[in-house]
């Protein structure tokens, strides 16, 4: 039902999209209010989150250690899987972030005959995770062709790199590919294993379809219909160089791209899509396994009421006397 | 075993299919075996937690306070303030369902609400609704729920059935974990009196007596002195073992089920051999007789409350460092946040082995040893004489505890000292062990045994690792080094997989330690001869 509800949602920002790029009069604030908003509301939302998240104090250093401590020296310690230095922790954080370390341990279990639990690889899931991340920020980066003027080297470079294989014309770019089968993956597997369906939320499948939409959209410009590309890029470029421009030959199908772009940058900072900015924080990877080694302080640390060893020897004098164990005070 | 145990081959009968109905609108049921008791009213007026009253988790009337709900939302907020870790773990979860067959207790059960997740997803439902806008606007459809007593019964019931054994962080590609949620979660219920015995009334007796069983000075000398005797008649060794004795170089503090548990008292014999062959200048104490900390399954004020006595009696002493035993998540506390919470230990030196020489860096400031990292550092420098072949009658795997794998990361320690005592050692399969090995799923205080069915479920996965060593290479014995583990493991195994027994990492130490002048061994630390070799095995050998 969830994922119903969320594909009709999407539909009808498609529908508002194409409208409001079509008729005349709303052209402008599709092209200019709507995406100009936005980007503050996306860029203003995801420093308010991350800026609230970094001011909240870490009591208690409470990494999860996935390897062998650092202790006698004879003994080889993980040094990332359970770093004690901050250059440690950089090194698990890369990985985490770059190569998603931690989804890659993932398992499978099986209750089989006997009984015997098996906990077999699963690599799926972590490899459509990546697929997707990396394959979106390829495609992003690759969209800076649209709003930079000289375009930068790198970003021509990625394209060529990611046209590699020549097929089409225009040529088909890996990525676009691989963002929709990675989606269309994560989709599937939701919908399909019956656990991740029990709890997956509406803002799941929103989030995915959302992103379908996007990246649908943008392959059908490119590779099934004739865009005026230039006109694209003026009003990109109209757009962050705050002279914005409306160019008549922009198409229906643009304007819903944009508009789906538009969702995405404005629901991001207020929905469960800001883990990019959140792993960065996450105290049980970002901090180093040194606890014996370096006190850690706890801001709010308070005094707390204890029963101490007057109160104790008092309470128990008789017996520890019997018992012929040593007073403070006899 | 409880007569409502149903047979393993009915437990088992798992189905993970999860049920149609949305998790959103469910209700617990209280069924027998898979629940603990609330907290009796003595204990939480002892320690002063608010709402002591006589009630129980099957009652209709849980005795709410009148404002309850502004009670739990004025703690979240609280809370939401003070940890980053818990309003992050609040907003960030992408439900990929990664962790959510890593949970012993969803492995054990077929539960859904126990997939981590969903366990998560019962406290963060309430968080969207009272503390996101689009929680407030939306409602369930971007995944809120109103604070009902329903609600509340749900966080008491998963909350309690959860053993923060941190399995499904390791897996989560945000490092979201799952006890810091259950501590939380149960910060919140304390503050309106949903509490359960097993946890209360040990930290009760702690607070009191200095130990989780309540037991009291003189009864402790007695324990530690009927160890003492038992161990001449073992060895003909008088071994000394000083309680409370000022200018001692080092507190030794272990948990107290040590002393008065069983398998867990082979360990304690095994730690006074080892004392007595180093000539260690050490003291127990009768105060800080516990090292075990069940404030870490109440709240973090009871974890500093309870713990303030082992520096305070350190200081008093006057020792240079302190070492600690075999226990769980004893360490977790002590590694993780007693430095934090009643530190800095700066009357106490850096330790130093007196017998090696080896200064613990890895302990600088806490100033505090697992007894594993003093072991190994003896074993590796050959002071200890040891003969393995005394425990050949035993067939070894080691279980990590999950506190000491996940919280700290002594995976190595333990091995190489049961491979240097004993001549036998399979590991289990490897997605059962070190940072991936399964709780005993009885941690955390859920260790009683009217949750008893939920504790066979949830200790499943850990039994059926062991039956595959069991079967293939005829392993009888489960060492680890964890005292709910000793506690739990030996009725978990029994139902499972029966042949195997359970000991702590110093019992086996103290088998294979060849003691100066002692007199020809032919029993175990338990009293079972040793293995003999027969004819045949040495024709073969």
């Amino acid at each position: 039902m969830n994922a119903l509800y969320a594909f009709i949602a999407v539909s009808a920002l498609i529908a508002v999209g194409w409208i409001g790029g079509t008729e005349g009069s709303t052209r402008p604030v599709f092209a200019v209010l709507v995406p100009g908003v936005a980007i503050l509301l996306f860029l203003a939302g995801l420093a308010f989150r991350v800026v609230r998240w970094a001011a909240l104090p870490v009591p208690f250093r409470i990494p999860t250690t996935a390897g062998q401590q650092r202790s006698l020296p004879w003994i080889k310690a993980s040094r990332l899987d359970n770093p004690s230095t901050t250059l440690g922790v950089i090194g698990r954080m890369a990985l985490e972030i770059l190569l998603f370390r931690s989804l890659f341990r993932n398992t499978r279990a099986q209750l089989r005959r006997g009984p015997r639990l098996l906990h077999g690889e699963n690599k799926y899931l972590w490899l459509g995770a990546l697929a997707f991340h990396w394959s979106f920020l390829v495609i992003f980066l690759r969209h800076l062709r649209f709003f930079m003027e000289p375009v930068p080297g790198f970003a021509n470079a990625l394209a060529s790199v990611d046209g590699f294989f020549q097929v089409g014309v225009p040529p088909l770019y890996v990525t676009d590919l691989v963002v929709l089968a990675a989606l269309g993956y994560l989709l599937a597997r939701r919908l399909k294993d019956a656990q991740v369906r029990y709890f997956s939320l509406f803002t799941d499948y929103f989030a995915l379809w959302l992103l379908i939409g996007l990246a649908g959209s943008g392959v059908l410009m490119r590779y099934f219909t004739r865009q005026d590309v230039v006109a694209i890029k003026q009003l990109a470029m109209g757009l962050v160089t705050f002279s914005p421009v409306v160019p008549a030959s922009v198409s229906a199908l643009f304007f819903v791209h944009l508009f789906l772009l538009s969702a995405l940058l404005a629901y991001f900072p207020f929905s469960k899509l800001v883990h990019m900015a959140g792993v960065f924080l996450t105290p049980t990877r970002n901090l180093a396994n040194n606890n014996r080694m370096k006190r850690h302080v706890n801001p709010w640390d308070y005094p707390v009421k204890v029963h101490t060893y007057e109160e104790w020897e008092d309470e128990f004098r008789d017996k520890l006397k019997a018992a012929g164990l040593p007073l403070e005070r006899a | 075993m409880a007569e409502h145990t149903p047979a393993p081959e009915q437990l088992i009968q798992v189905d993970y299919r999860p049920p149609a109905k949305s998790w959103m609108d469910a209700r617990v049921e209280f069924r027998k075996g898979t629940f603990c008791y609330s907290a009796g009213a003595k204990s939480l007026a002892y320690l002063d937690f608010p709402n002591p009253r006589e009630w129980q988790p099957f009652d209709q009337d849980w005795k709410l306070p009148p404002d309850w709900q502004a009670i739990i939302l004025k703690g979240m907020k609280e809370r939401l303030d003070r940890f980053r870790s818990f309003r992050l773990f609040m907003d960030i979860c992408v439900r990929c369902g990664a962790c959510a067959d890593k949970c012993h207790f969803y492995l054990g059960s077929g539960d859904p609400k126990n997939m981590p997740v969903v366990r998560a997803e019962l406290l963060r439902s309430v968080y969207r609704r009272y503390f996101t806008t689009a929680g407030r606007l939306f409602g369930r459809l971007a995944g809120a729920r109103d604070l009902t007593e329903d609600v509340l019964k749900e966080w008491f019931y998963y909350f309690y059935q959860c053993t923060e054994c941190r399995r499904c962080s390791v897996f989560c590609p945000y490092g979201i974990d799952t006890a810091e949620v259950t501590m939380i979660g149960r910060e919140l219920l304390n503050l309106v009196g949903c509490n359960i015995n097993w946890v209360m009334e040990p930290a009760a007796n702690c607070f009191r007596t200095g130990n989780h069983l309540g037991v009291q000075p003189h009864g402790f000398k007695d324990s530690i002195e009927f160890a003492v005797d038992e161990l001449e008649e073992l060895t003909g060794i008088r071994v000394d073992a000083p309680i409370n004795r000022k200018g001692a170089e080092i507190l030794f503090v272990v948990p107290s089920a040590d002393y008065f548990g069983t398998p867990h008292y082979f360990t304690l014999l095994g730690y006074l051999m080892l004392f007595h062959e180093i000539g260690l200048d050490y003291t127990f104490s009768a105060f800080a007789s516990e090292g075990g900390n069940f404030g870490l399954f109440a709240s973090h004020e009871l974890i500093k409350r309870l713990n303030a006595k082992i520096y305070a009696e350190a200081k008093r002493l006057g020792v240079k460092w302190i070492l600690g035993g075999e226990c769980g998540h004893m360490w977790r506390v002590l590694h993780q946040y007693m430095d934090t919470m009643n530190g800095p230990a700066d009357f106490l030196e850096p330790p130093v082995s007196p017998t090696t020489g080896t200064r613990f860096d890895n302990a600088a400031s806490t100033k505090m040893v697992h007894i594993c990292e003093f072991t190994a550092d003896l074993i590796r420098h050959g002071k200890l004489k040891l003969d393995p072949s005394r425990n050949d009658h035993w067939n070894v795997t080691f279980h990590d505890s999950c506190n000491p794998v996940r919280a700290m990361g002594l995976l190595e320690e333990p091995r190489y000292i049961i491979r240097s005592v004993c001549r036998t050692f399979h590991e289990m399969p490897e997605n059962t062990i070190r940072e991936q090995t399964f709780c005993c799923g009885s941690g955390s205080g859920l260790g009683t045994d009217e949750n008893l069915e939920m504790r066979l479920r949830g200790g499943f996965p850990r039994a059926n690792a062991v039956k595959h060593v069991h079967d293939q290479h005829g392993v009888n014995l489960l060492a680890c080094i964890c005292a709910i583990d000793k506690a739990t493991l030996p009725p978990l195994l029994e139902y499972w997989v029966p042949g195997v027994e359970v000991a702590g990492i110093h019992e086996l130490v103290g088998n294979a330690l060849v003691m100066a002048g002692e007199r020809p061994r032919t029993t175990d630390l338990r009293g079972d001869p040793l293995h003999v070799p027969q004819k045949e095995e040495l024709a073969h050998a």
